[in-house]
């Protein structure tokens, strides 16, 4: 087996002997159970004059209510890539553990690689897994389902990978709690970023809105998160929002639009600037 | 001084039997700083192959700088040296390597088995030599009933025998040995030493760090004793021990009273620390009169 895969098997293999899969699944078995539960009382909502909703009108809570669950799916996956990613490097130099295995044949570029490649692996089981079980058991309780899924599990796959890489990039020089810490408070900042965006946006103030076009450069989490938004939300919610013009666009559970092309080339771009970044640093750092 | 360290190195006595060919070590003014910290200044050097050699010295002496650089951990501030006949982080080389380092640590979450057959991927052995290897490995630092343990249940010692077992495995042409006792008990000591003595058996080269002059006086064919960053003495343990090391920790000396203090024999000079070897122990008492107006003397 490459060096590369041997370092990735490592990386899952420890991750399942340290019981994070095992917490993770029964965490994600939890969450969705109380939600599908959560999302079958709306289905036996009344109004005060006793008649049940209108299937669309279930719908479009259904859709709203969605998208702030797997808003906290998206957090835990950001937050656990970032928390997991931050000691990836730095604990096994600071212990030693990396002696034994660099006086072998094996570059720094390959325990690099490896290890975001089995976190990445970890990711997007993790993202596919997770969606899959919400928008099956919504799908079972309400007969929705987002017009988009498949672009739904990609970006919020696609979030926990950069918050990933940064925090592998970050692993390479600071230590374990030092890059954490860093990674959660830059994605915290990114959809930070983003709100102020749409806030200039509705201002139609461009300095404002370029606070947002820069956060969503420096760390796309955000821009992620907003395609993510939008493969979740109904073609009727979407027209009655553009109808409702910019104003109605402040707010950080909203997308009108898609991510452009060139947001998301850059993405790609990105992620081969992180890694690179992240294969330079660990190269040139001395254990 | 350096060149002097050189000289020393040069003129001590081969091994014999050493095979012929490349060296094992070979090393030419190496030279690490860390900021203004020296931790290894002009270190110069062969050891052949097949040698067992001592790497001496007290703690923060800059033995670990020195393996680190070998293998390529770190990065030398100058000079150049050489493993096995290539320079040193030459991927390739580092098959016929082995390595069992001060700060010993494994996959905790992995068995001992886990961890070799880790080790046997990465070297890389044959898949079909592994069982063989590892069993041979296990049996040989003594962990045999615990292949199947997970290292996380080890003891310090358990885990510095699986580490010594790793730096076994393949049938490397040399190793290097970062302080292999210092968690172990007196048998585990006696085993070190046997498992020196076995690879010295087969031609493998040895590089032995450690602080503990009975360590390396039981095992090397040679020994450099190495302090502040600077090889003082090296030689056979036979020439070594002939006369004694003498430092001398001295302020405000003129060259006039260098010169003279010259005149007690090979004198390495480091500013405000000298160190005399081949100093008999009753010219000591003259040494320290003679050092000057203020000064503090400890004796090696």
């Amino acid at each position: 087996m490459p060096p590369v895969l041997v370092i990735a098997r490592l990386t899952i293999q420890e991750s399942s002997r340290r019981k994070l899969l095992i917490a993770l699944v029964v965490l994600t078995l939890i969450v969705v159970g109380f939600s599908a539960w959560g999302f079958y009382k709306i289905t036996t909502v009344t109004r005060p004059d006793g008649t049940p909703l209108e299937p669309a009108a279930i719908a479009l809570i259904t859709s709203q209510l969605l998208i702030v669950v797997t808003f906290m799916f998206s957090g835990v996956l950001a937050l656990s890539a970032a928390v997991v990613a931050g000691p990836l490097i730095s604990s096994e130099v600071e212990s030693g553990l990396l002696l034994s295995m660099l006086a072998r044949p094996l570059r720094r570029s390959e325990v690099v690689i490896g290890k975001w490649l089995g976190l990445a692996v970890l990711v997007a089981v993790y993202a596919a897994g997770s969606a899959i079980l919400e928008l099956a058991a919504v799908d079972l309780v309400t007969g929705y389902l987002p017009p988009h899924p498949v672009q739904l599990i990609l970006y919020v796959g696609a979030e926990g990978l950069a918050l990933l890489s940064l925090g592998l990039l970050l692993s390479t020089r600071l230590s374990g709690i030092t890059a954490g810490v860093i990674g959660l408070v830059a994605w915290l900042m990114g959809w930070i970023g983003g709100i102020v965006g749409d806030i200039g946006t509705a201002l139609q103030n461009q300095a404002i809105e370029n606070v947002g076009i820069i956060s969503h450069l420096l760390l796309p989490t955000d821009g992620l998160w907003r395609g993510a938004i939008y493969a979740m939300e109904p073609e009727a919610f979407l027209a009655s929002m553009r109808a409702a013009g910019l104003a109605a666009r402040a707010n950080p559970f909203l997308a009108v639009d898609p991510p452009p092309v060139s947001f998301l080339t850059w993405v790609v771009l990105w992620f081969a600037l992180i890694l690179g970044l992240s294969i330079l640093s660990f190269r040139t750092r001395e254990i | 001084m350096v060149a002097g360290v050189a000289e020393e190195t040069k003129t001590a006595a081969p091994l014999e039997g050493a095979a012929a060919g490349t060296p094992a070590i070979k090393t030419v003014e190496l030279t690490k700083r860390f900021g203004r910290t020296v931790a290894l200044a002009g270190l110069t050097m062969t050891v052949p192959r097949g040698e067992v050699f001592g790497f001496l010295g007290p703690n923060g002496a800059g033995k670990t700088t020195a393996v680190k650089l070998l293998l390529g951990l770190l990065k030398p501030t100058s000079g150049s040296a050489s493993l096995l006949g290539r320079p040193i982080g030459h991927l390739q080389t580092r098959r016929r390597i082995g390595y069992l380092p001060e700060l010993f640590r494994y996959q905790s979450w992995l068995t001992a088995r886990e961890v070799l057959a880790l080790h046997c991927e990465l070297a890389p052995l044959p898949r079909s030599s592994w069982k063989d290897e590892i069993g041979s490995a296990m049996e040989t630092v003594g962990l045999a009933a615990r292949a199947n343990d997970r290292v996380g249940t080890f003891s310090k010692g358990m885990q510095q025998r699986l580490g010594l077992g790793a730096a076994l495995l393949g049938e490397p042409e040399l190793v290097f040995l970062d302080e292999p006792t210092s968690a172990l008990d007196p048998v585990g000591r006696h085993d070190v030493r046997e498992i020196i003595r076995g690879l010295a058996s087969r031609g493998t080269a040895v590089f032995l760090n450690s602080h503990l002059l009975s360590e390396v006086e039981q095992v090397c064919d040679r020994v450099a004793v190495v302090d502040h960053g600077r090889v003082i003495a090296a030689g056979t343990m036979e020439e070594l021990l002939r006369g004694t090391v003498v430092k001398v920790r001295v302020t405000g000396l003129t060259p006039a009273d260098r010169n003279n203090l010259s005149g007690f024999g090979a004198l390495d000079d480091e500013g405000d620390q000298l160190t005399f070897t081949n100093l008999e122990a009753s010219r000591v008492p003259d040494l320290v009169s003679a050092s000057c107006h203020r000064c503090s003397s400890s004796r090696g």
